[in-house]
């Protein structure tokens, strides 16, 4: 079957044997984005979450069918070097990765937390991040994450910044 | 024969009562009415038939009284924190619909299903008897609204429901326990029930 969606403002259209197949796999394995990662494959720890039409998925248990005509975007179009988003701002100048894996996770599920609260309580984040580091660096992405929604609160509206 | 008199007017009295609260609820079909025996045998049977899969943890997991979805054939609470938020379906940014999709994923053993999410507050069956579940989903206060023949679609034709008998394989890759009645004999069981005026038999 053909599958046609966008993928980081990107068409592409896809010939998939099997429907049911992970959206991760197709993103990893045959668009060769290597950003999302895949941790557990049981949609427990987070570290394969992108955006769907805007909404934080794990991808490892979403099937890819249901992506067409859909809006994707992974950690490789969240931002760059020149241009990155609030998020990946905040997590560079807090430094938060340890070993790093599980972060793209954590910043997808981030970038959608702050469309839906521009400024998240620490119960919201409690709430809302629920993925997994076993480095342990949920200190640091606390921090990171009230960091980054001052970035983008500033960036929407730099004059009463 | 004064007697015979008396209760026969009772009788009509009561007839008469129970169409008109009938009539103005709109309830037209069928009633509840609990009765210290159930007379009609085959009525029983099939309560007893439908009650034990709606007592079952299939059911019962996403009718949680404490806001906390269940999981798994000992309804244990569900993985990573989550409650049921403003909607029944978790919070702002992760949601139901972060993990479950509308089908079950035997990739990754998340089940999935039409509709996921939890059902509100009011219904909440889990610790309470099969006679108070059923007392429960006929009371138009706690079952959103629903109209008996609303809570026998809900009952029969809901796929949401249904998934009970397409549960899909645990995270495990084994498949997950469906409930002790065929659902066929589920289905005929609880038009039965509501057929014969969806009597509730006393505890």
């Amino acid at each position: 079957m053909t599958i046609s969606f966008q993928i980081n403002g990107q068409a592409k259209s896809m010939d998939i044997e099997d429907g049911n197949t992970p959206l991760l796999w197709v993103i990893r394995d045959m668009l060769n984005h290597k950003g999302t990662k895949f941790g557990c494959g049981k949609a427990a720890c987070g570290a394969c979450t992108l955006l769907i039409d805007g909404e934080a998925v794990r991808s490892c248990s979403y099937a890819v069918k249901f992506a067409a005509g859909k809006s994707i975007t992974t950690i490789e179009g969240l931002g760059n070097k020149e241009n990155p988003h609030p998020v990946q701002q905040a997590w560079i100048e807090e430094i938060v990765p340890q070993c790093g894996y599980c972060q793209p996770g954590f910043m997808m599920a981030t970038a959608a937390l702050l469309e839906k609260i521009p400024q998240p309580t620490d119960e919201d984040i409690d709430k809302n991040i629920i993925n997994v580091c076993r480095c342990g660096t949920y200190y640091r992405m606390r921090k990171a994450i009230h960091k980054a929604a001052q970035i983008k609160a500033e960036s929407i509206d730099p004059i009463n910044s | 024969m004064k007697k015979r008199l008396h209760f026969s007017l009772l009788f009509l009295g009561l007839v008469i009562f129970g169409f008109g609260l009938a009539s103005s609820t709109g309830y037209n079909t069928y009633y509840v009415s609990e009765t210290d025996s159930v007379e009609n045998a085959s009525s029983s049977e099939a309560f007893d038939k439908m009650m034990q899969v709606l007592t079952h943890e299939r059911c019962v997991n996403c009718h949680p009284n404490d806001n906390v979805p269940k999981q798994g054939a000992d309804s244990h609470p569900h993985y990573f924190g989550i409650t049921r938020g403003d909607e029944n379906m978790g919070y702002q940014a992760t949601n139901c619909a972060t993990c479950h999709q509308s089908e079950n994923n035997d990739y990754s053993g998340v089940p999935g299903a039409p509709e996921w999410s939890l059902a509100p507050d009011k219904m909440k069956w889990e610790g309470l008897s099969r006679v108070e579940i059923a007392k429960s989903m006929m009371d138009a206060e706690r079952n959103g609204g629903r109209t008996p023949e609303e809570t026998l679609h809900h009952l029969t034709e809901h796929e949401l429901v249904l998934w009970a008998w397409n549960p899909g394989l645990d995270a495990n890759g084994n498949l997950r326990e469906v409930p002790p009645v065929p659902k066929d004999e589920y289905i005929a069981a609880v038009k039965e029930w509501f057929e014969n005026g969806a009597v509730i038999p006393s505890e």
